[in-house]
């Protein structure tokens, strides 16, 4: 602090800064371990291949986690009603299969931006509250759709579900086969690109402008931020992801019932981030697999005592294990890391 | 007055009130700061000085009054708005990202002067020009040695210089300053008023201070708020000479 302050000062400049410096400017690289889930992806392809309709289905509900994480996670906005946008997606994709234009991609595209759409008009009306009061618009919204969805029975064929889907080759290529193979690599490809859209977009300047909100929404008032508007757009891509995950499950499934708009649907997307850790991006990875293989599991052997377990296991993150099951590893890693 | 009644001041506002409920804590106050100025508000607990910030940096909004920013009025833009305008505020209470870098704090400020922050395509390190120039930044005001330090791992005295340094990546020209050295423990009190002793000239500064040593250091002009209102506002010397403001506020201690 000797010279005056001026408006032009050299930039950094002595060597050791500048490599600090750039390895800042590197944080956003990938790193090997990212490979991870995506080699577990390919190989359950080939070790499992009875179980490949229940992984389509574990890497749809992925994409679902990523867009709640968005939400949850990076920006802190608390939601229990984002069924409401993985619903529209689904029902979306339903209908144009059933009314006679099954191609998959475009269908996805179209379901992703009607849900944006939704998520769109709906986060401009409810997001300018919070917490609490937040938390109650958001089960509005999901209630509003499913009553929607359960009175036009005409259309969507009510409580009975959406009867005779009809989807057509990927590409026009490749058919939906009895085993799921296409299904299964039709969903990794998806959920590969919708997890390096998210990626970019966390580690963006955008990205870093949520988790700004996150934690402290007055110091981003401060500097200048239009935290509304930012909201509204992680609020819009949340919702298109949201709306891709039902895209999927609809047109791998055939089907589309009033559960892709439920109160559960919401509830549950919400205990397996918990479970593999929220605001991480990867916690999506592990908490979705690990409940839905449970859940499988479990619904063989014990189906009622379902519940019980993962109210339990919930109870025992809580209390022993806050970050979930990424958040142990990392303190694992790090516990390594430093006794080393 | 320095600038006459009919030159646009920095800030200006005009039978400001707020009102919680039947609580008055802002009571029409009309307030001028100049150009360059280095003007103190000062009252005891509770006299409505965060408040008074708070309002004129759009964080609140006034019951009734109104708030001009060079002779605009300002007081219908949002805080994001004013800030785009040259109208910042620092916080009382440490308002940083604690667990990033001093680096990054600043840095998520000038991307967002610089209209960056939008981007949802680019990585957040990526852009070599913002770096380069929020460090330029912590070379001035003496932090380049804590650049890549967490918030939570710095004294508590370099955590408030951070605090102004945000505000400075947001090229001020009107500059609120709510208590700057507050909790900073008394040997590195000397940093906060060097620092703010070099802010450029051309900035408006208000500043909100309860130790008097800094008062009397930095201000030239001084405003005593007491219960919302404005008691008196004048030089440092006729107010430490004023016998209504030493028995409400300075008590019998002299000014150092």
């Amino acid at each position: 602090m000797t010279s005056e302050l001026s408006k032009t000062s050299p930039p950094a400049s002595d060597a050791t800064t500048t490599a600090a410096m750039d390895n800042f400017a590197r944080a956003h690289r990938l790193s090997p371990l990212e490979a991870l889930p995506w080699l577990a992806a390919v190989g359950a392809y080939f070790v499992f291949p009875d179980y490949l309709a229940l992984g389509s289905q574990i890497l749809a509900t992925i994409i679902f986690a990523l867009s709640v994480d968005l939400l949850i996670g990076y920006t802190g906005i608390v939601t229990l009603g984002h069924a409401a946008l993985f619903g529209t997606g689904a029902y979306t994709a339903g209908l144009l299969a059933a009314n006679g234009w099954g191609d998959p991609v475009s269908g996805l595209l179209i379901a992703a931006l009607v849900s944006a759409l939704v998520g769109f008009i709906s986060g401009a009306l409810i997001l300018r509250t919070h917490g609490l009061t937040l938390l109650m618009q958001t089960l509005v919204v999901a209630a509003l759709l499913y009553e929607v969805a359960n009175k036009a029975g005409r259309y969507t064929g009510g409580g009975d579900g959406l009867q005779g889907m009809s989807v057509w080759p990927v590409f026009g290529q490749f058919r939906f086969d009895m085993l799921g193979k296409v299904a299964y690599i039709y969903c990794l490809a998806v959920l590969f690109v919708c997890w390096l859209a998210m990626r970019i977009v966390v580690h963006s300047a955008f990205g870093r402008s949520l988790m700004g909100i996150r934690e402290n929404v007055a110091r981003m008032h401060a500097i200048g931020t239009p935290v509304e508007r930012r909201k509204l757009f992680a609020y819009t891509l949340s919702a298109g992801l949201a709306g891709i995950s039902g895209a999927l499950i609809a047109q791998t499934t055939s089907f589309v019932g009033l559960g892709v708009l439920s109160l559960e649907r919401s509830g549950s997307i919400l205990i397996m981030l918990i479970i593999g850790g929220v605001g991480q991006l990867y916690g999506a990875f592990i908490g979705v697999p690990l409940y839905m293989i449970a859940q499988d599991r479990f619904a063989t052997i014990a189906p009622v005592y379902w519940y019980f377990w993962i109210g339990l296991f919930m109870v025992f993150l809580v209390l022993f294990a806050r970050g979930g099951v990424l958040g142990i590893l990392t303190r694992l890693t790090q516990r390594k890391r430093g006794a080393s | 007055m320095t600038g006459g009644p009919t030159t646009p001041a920095a800030i200006e506002t005009r039978q400001l009130c707020k009102t919680f409920g039947a609580f008055v804590v802002t009571d029409t106050v009309d307030f001028r700061l100049e150009h360059g100025a280095r003007h103190a508000l000062i009252g005891p607990n509770g006299a409505g000085k965060t408040t008074f910030v708070n309002l004129v940096s759009g964080a609140l909004a006034p019951t009734s009054g109104t708030i001009s920013l060079n002779g605009a009025d300002v007081t219908a833009l949002s805080q994001a708005q004013r800030v785009k305008r040259g109208l910042i505020r620092t916080f009382q209470i440490n308002q940083l990202f604690r667990k990033l870098t001093v680096l990054e704090n600043v840095g998520l400020a000038v991307t967002e002067r610089h209209g960056l922050a939008g981007n949802a395509w680019r990585p957040a390190g990526s852009n070599r020009a913002v770096l380069d120039e929020a460090f330029a930044l912590l070379e001035r005001v003496g932090l380049a040695a804590d650049a890549l330090r967490v918030i939570a791992d710095l004294p508590y005295g370099r955590q408030r210089m951070t605090e102004i340094a945000v505000a400075l990546g947001l090229n001020p020209k009107v500059l609120l300053l709510d208590e700057p050295a507050a909790g900073v423990p008394t040997g590195d009190v000397g940093l906060i008023i060097d620092l703010i002793e070099q802010l450029p000239a051309d900035i408006a500064v208000m500043l909100i201070e309860h130790d008097m040593a800094i008062v009397f250091r930095v201000a030239k002009r001084i405003t005593v708020l007491t219960e919302g209102r404005v008691l008196i506002e004048g030089t440092p010397a006729d107010i430490s000479q004023d016998p209504k403001v030493r028995e409400v506020y300075l008590g019998e201690r002299k000014p150092r």
